[in-house]
């Protein structure tokens, strides 16, 4: 159901895009207005949830342990599985924004050869996630050449260095292969196994269809059918310019395309996909464990309002000699 | 204690990221470039109509290159009967002879880089 759902929404966006431009005639919509509130909404969604995470105190230091703490110097600490200082942070911070290292840990719960529980290493979604995020990344930078005018070197040599070995024409990118064989796997993945089809919401799906949505419609753009790229740019340096045009002979499937990535980057600040800045500043990951170093105080405590004994002597002892209660002074 | 003035430090250095095209373009001054091209003045007419020159001569040039290099046909005739050398430098260039404004304009403008010059000279080499 949830795969329906999602799917169907996919499907309904792409008609909404081809009807819109082909039938309606809705091409300044579909070409000026949408791309540039996505531009806003992105910006002001990602600064808005950002800074509403800013705002939360961080009183201690509850980073994720798997190595040996600092502590007496004969005692070998392990810097990056337990930092100690700024660099075992950056080491760790760089480790899992590039090579999801902690992903690399992920393990797998089987039963073998009848009650015999098992655990194992796997690194399947390791691997499919470190594909999809680096392909991805490799394309988006890619795009630049359409909003930069000239195109810098950096962008020409990662796109002939995408298209190494200059199969086909135009040359195909190993990254636009790579992108749509991840996505693919990480789709099957949800619905291979049944306990991670029945934990997967339509949130799940629905941003891996719209990406299969854009890598397929992009594929089709360069590889299968021609489109009017002179235009394309033209109409993309518009938005940057603030002098937005949309020129004749764009066809429909590029507003298809361009209209999922604009849905894409509105859901982005607003979904699950916000793991982006998340991932930034995850507590667990991102602290020092200076917990024992330093002191640490409570950013919240007031002067707590004290009645010590001797003051609680001083009120009642009068009723407490009566009692004949032990006292500290006479 | 609060880390906020870390996270915006690190905020502001996203916006700066994904804001780099506008400051990018407006460094450049180019924002509102569109390549014009040089058609040739003096010739007849292309090998086949321009809008399909326009979207497919990358897919005629390889043709032409696998037809010559590895066929060893040498003559292309159009559907309307007429025919030429199946050739870069001495058809094509031989009208469009001027790379720099044609080719390149609109390979610049969209970071094309096309492998022909790997295996054939450039024209303006040619001119002494």
């Amino acid at each position: 159901m949830n795969i329906v759902l999602s799917l169907l929404a996919v499907i309904i966006l792409l008609l909404l895009a081809f009807i819109g431009v082909d039938v309606a005639g809705w091409r300044y919509f579909f070409g000026v207005i949408m791309p540039m509130a996505t531009i806003i909404v992105f910006i002001l969604g990602m600064v808005y949830r950002v800074i509403k995470w800013a705002r939360s105190p961080v009183p201690f230091r509850i980073t994720t342990t798997c190595g040996q703490q600092k502590s007496l110097p004969w005692f070998k600490a392990s810097n990056l599985e337990n930092p100690y200082n700024i660099w075992g942070v950056l080491g760790r911070m760089f480790l899992e924004i590039f090579f999801f290292r902690s992903l690399f840990r992920n393990t797998k719960v089987g039963l073998k050869d009848g009650p015999r529980l098992v655990y194992g290493s796997t690194k399947w979604l390791w691997l499919g996630g470190l594909v999809f995020h680096w392909s991805f990344l490799i394309v988006f930078i890619r795009h630049f050449k359409f909003f930069a005018e000239p195109v810098p070197a950096w962008v020409l040599a990662l796109q002939n260095l995408d298209g190494f070995f200059q199969i086909g024409l135009p040359i195909i990118y190993a990254t636009d292969i790579a992108l749509l064989a991840a996505l693919t796997f990480l789709f099957l993945r949800r619905v291979a196994d049944p306990k991670l089809r029945y934990i997967s919401l339509a949130a799940d799906y629905f941003p891996l269809f719209l990406l299969m949505g854009i890598a397929v419609t992009g594929v089709l753009m360069r590889y299968f059918t021609k489109v009017d790229i002179i235009g394309i740019k033209e109409m993309a340096m518009g938005w940057l310019s603030l002098s937005p045009t949309v020129p004749e002979g764009i066809s429909s499937l590029f507003f298809m395309h361009l209209f999922l990535v604009c849905c894409l980057f509105i859901y982005f600040p607003f979904s699950k996909l916000l793991h982006m800045a998340g991932i930034f500043v995850s507590p667990t990951r991102n602290l020092a464990n200076t917990n024992r170093i330093k002191r640490h105080v409570n950013p919240w405590d007031y002067p707590v309002k004290l009645h010590t004994y001797e003051e609680y002597e001083d009120e009642f002892r009068e009723v407490m000699k009566a009692a004949e209660m032990p006292l500290e002074k006479e | 204690m609060y880390d906020a003035g870390k996270i915006i430090i690190g905020l502001i250095i996203f916006l700066i990221i994904i804001t780099f095209p506008v400051w990018y373009n407006i460094a450049m001054g180019k924002a509102t470039y569109i390549p014009q091209l040089e058609y040739p003045v003096d010739a007849e007419q292309c090998v086949a109509d321009s809008a399909y020159i326009r979207a497919s001569h990358m897919d005629l040039l390889n043709t032409w290159r696998d037809k010559v290099v590895r066929e060893g046909e040498r003559v292309y005739h159009t559907p309307d009967g007429r025919r030429f050398e199946m050739s870069l430098s001495n058809t094509c260039m031989k009208c469009h002879n001027k790379k720099e404004e044609f080719c390149d304009r609109c390979h610049n403008y969209l970071a094309v880089d096309p492998y022909c010059w790997d295996c054939h000279i450039e024209p303006k080499e040619l001119v002494p």
